[in-house]
């Protein structure tokens, strides 16, 4: 059994028997996270290079304890503190990375697209994409693909709705792709400021009042308002955001009893969700990271196997 | 299971680890194989593991502290098998746990594609425990040797012994078994197949050969 593919750039470019392979390998390697000793030697040797040109917390530490776990080496490049700093291009510094015998490049980017052209320029190197701009992020979507399975023991046929600024969101876009090819009903709500223009094309049911999609869902995954890709004309205030589309407890009113909560983090506690909310007992936003590290296991362990690839 | 993709004669090709590969590659060379010799019928095979079950008992007093751990896959059925005729002999059960050892294989650089890993279930600490290792056929021993480095990492045993339905010959490194149900020599070409009604739809023990 193997991927069909030698990077992981899009959620489109996986096979539903990918997306099989992948969790399941996830759900025997989450066991390791349990043990005293939380290392297996399965990777020893195999070099890992973490290429986080725009910032991450969460999902470069998973890669990073996802590869130690697994006994991999890794070296991590920021774009801060490197040479890219004096003006070197990505490429080359990649190249002179790469030269230093990379297995796998994870690389997150503030450009849409530039993992394809990293794993253009490495043929031999297998590339992660581990968020490029606001395109995509598809290892944000198989652990949220996992997570809900394993909340709701399946996938197929339920009602998950993606709340919040779909435009700026690459996990959107992720998750969109997939749940969809794994045959969820997807809906999304959002202002509609916060509606990327070719939003048709997803075939996902649009909501612009909030407690409508709630009462449809059994899935809720609240999307991070970010500030940072804000420039001050998607809404009036955050008070006015969080009034209309933050999920608060009056809201939840109209949710199912069993609606699991999700989050891809950093939360903006008080702004998209209401802190008691995130930290209640619907919410799985902790199962998320753990099923983070799980999912970037097997996903090293599936790219890193095999004979060298001529 | 290391020693499959050996023993059913498809050398360095796809790793079988995967059952539903395993399956097919079993049926894609099926033609190339056929049964040679009935070992055991899966009465048997039930008298066998009677008598190793009395064998394991007689020599280990404190039972209390003994666990059995099947190593994927078809020694995991046969462990608890065992288990069954443990505990008809004592009257009280005895812990079983199920062991992967696909994550510390010896051969995972030479492969064309990385085994699937499944569950490792060690519902007891293994810490102070006397363990056997359960499995269906010893051969290289290279599996055997992947098991002991995955146990470590669970905790340090007291001691840990081996227990195997069939041992074929063919060692490549030091280790040898505490409880053998068959012992048998074997040529190169032959493949020892324990078929577990679990994965196989029967219980018996044959060999196969090359047509």
């Amino acid at each position: 059994m193997t991927l069909s593919v030698k990077h992981i750039l899009s959620a489109r470019d996986l096979t539903k028997k990918d997306v099989d392979l992948i969790l399941q390998n996830a759900r025997a390697l989450k066991e390791i996270s349990y043990r005293p000793i939380k290392k297996v030697p399965t990777l020893r040797g195999k070099q890992v290079l973490l290429c986080f040109f725009e910032d991450s917390t969460r999902t470069r530490l998973s890669f990073d304890i996802a590869a130690k776990r697994l006994s991999a080496d890794t070296a991590v490049i920021t774009k801060s503190g490197s040479s890219m700093a004096k003006g070197e291009t990505i490429l080359d510094t990649i190249k002179n990375l790469a030269a230093m015998q990379a297995d796998i490049i994870v690389i997150r980017h503030k450009e849409a697209g530039v993992p394809w052209e990293v794993a253009k320029a490495f043929p031999q190197i297998s590339v992660i994409n581990a968020g490029d701009g606001m395109h995509e992020h598809p290892t944000q979507a198989l652990l949220d693909l996992m997570t809900i399975q394993d909340a709701k023991g399946g996938v197929a046929g339920l009602n998950v709705t993606i709340a919040g600024d779909i435009f700026h969101s690459r996990v959107a876009r992720s998750n969109m792709i997939l749940l969809k090819k794994m045959g969820a009903k997807v809906h999304v709500c959002a202002p509609k400021t916060f509606l990327p223009a070719d939003i048709d094309k997803y075939g996902v049911a649009v909501h612009t009042r909030l407690e409508n999609a709630v009462k449809a869902s059994d899935v809720l995954m609240m999307l991070r308002i970010q500030m940072e890709r804000q420039d001050g004309f998607f809404f009036p205030s955050a008070r006015e955001y969080s009034k209309y589309f933050g999920l608060t407890r009056e809201i939840m009113k109209f949710a199912k009893r069993d609606l699991v909560i999700m989050h891809p983090g950093p939360v903006n506690r008080g702004l998209e969700i209401e802190p008691e909310i995130a930290d209640g007992g619907q919410s799985v936003i902790l199962d998320q990271v753990e099923n983070g590290v799980a999912v970037r296991m097997a996903l090293l362990y599936l790219l890193c196997g095999g004979k060298e690839h001529e | 299971m290391t020693e499959k993709g050996v023993e059913i004669g498809i050398g360095k090709g796809p790793s079988p680890q995967a059952e539903g590969f395993f399956l097919a590659s079993l049926e894609k060379h099926e033609d190339n194989f056929m049964i040679t010799k009935h070992l055991m019928s899966e009465a048997q095979m039930d008298e066998s593991l009677a008598k190793m079950a009395k064998a394991i008992i007689r020599r280990n007093k404190n039972m209390d502290e003994v666990a059995l751990i099947g190593i994927r896959s078809r020694g995991v059925p046969l462990a608890e098998w065992l288990a069954k005729k443990v505990k008809e002999v004592l009257k009280q059960p005895v812990d079983v746990g199920s062991l992967d050892i696909n994550l510390y294989r010896d051969d995972l650089s030479e492969v064309d594609e990385q085994p699937v890993v499944r569950k490792t279930e060690l519902p007891f600490s293994i810490g102070g425990k006397g363990i056997i290792l359960v499995d269906d056929v010893l051969y290289t021993g290279r599996t055997i040797r992947a098991a002991l480095d995955a146990l470590i990492d669970f905790g340090r045993p007291k001691f840990v012994q081996l227990a195997v339905m069939v041992d074929r010959g063919w060692r490549e490194i030091p280790i040898q078994a505490d409880y053998v149900a068959k012992k048998l020599k074997t040529t190169a070409t032959e493949n020892v197949k324990v078929m577990m009604a679990e994965f196989d739809g029967v219980n018996q023990i044959v060999v196969k050969d090359k047509k």
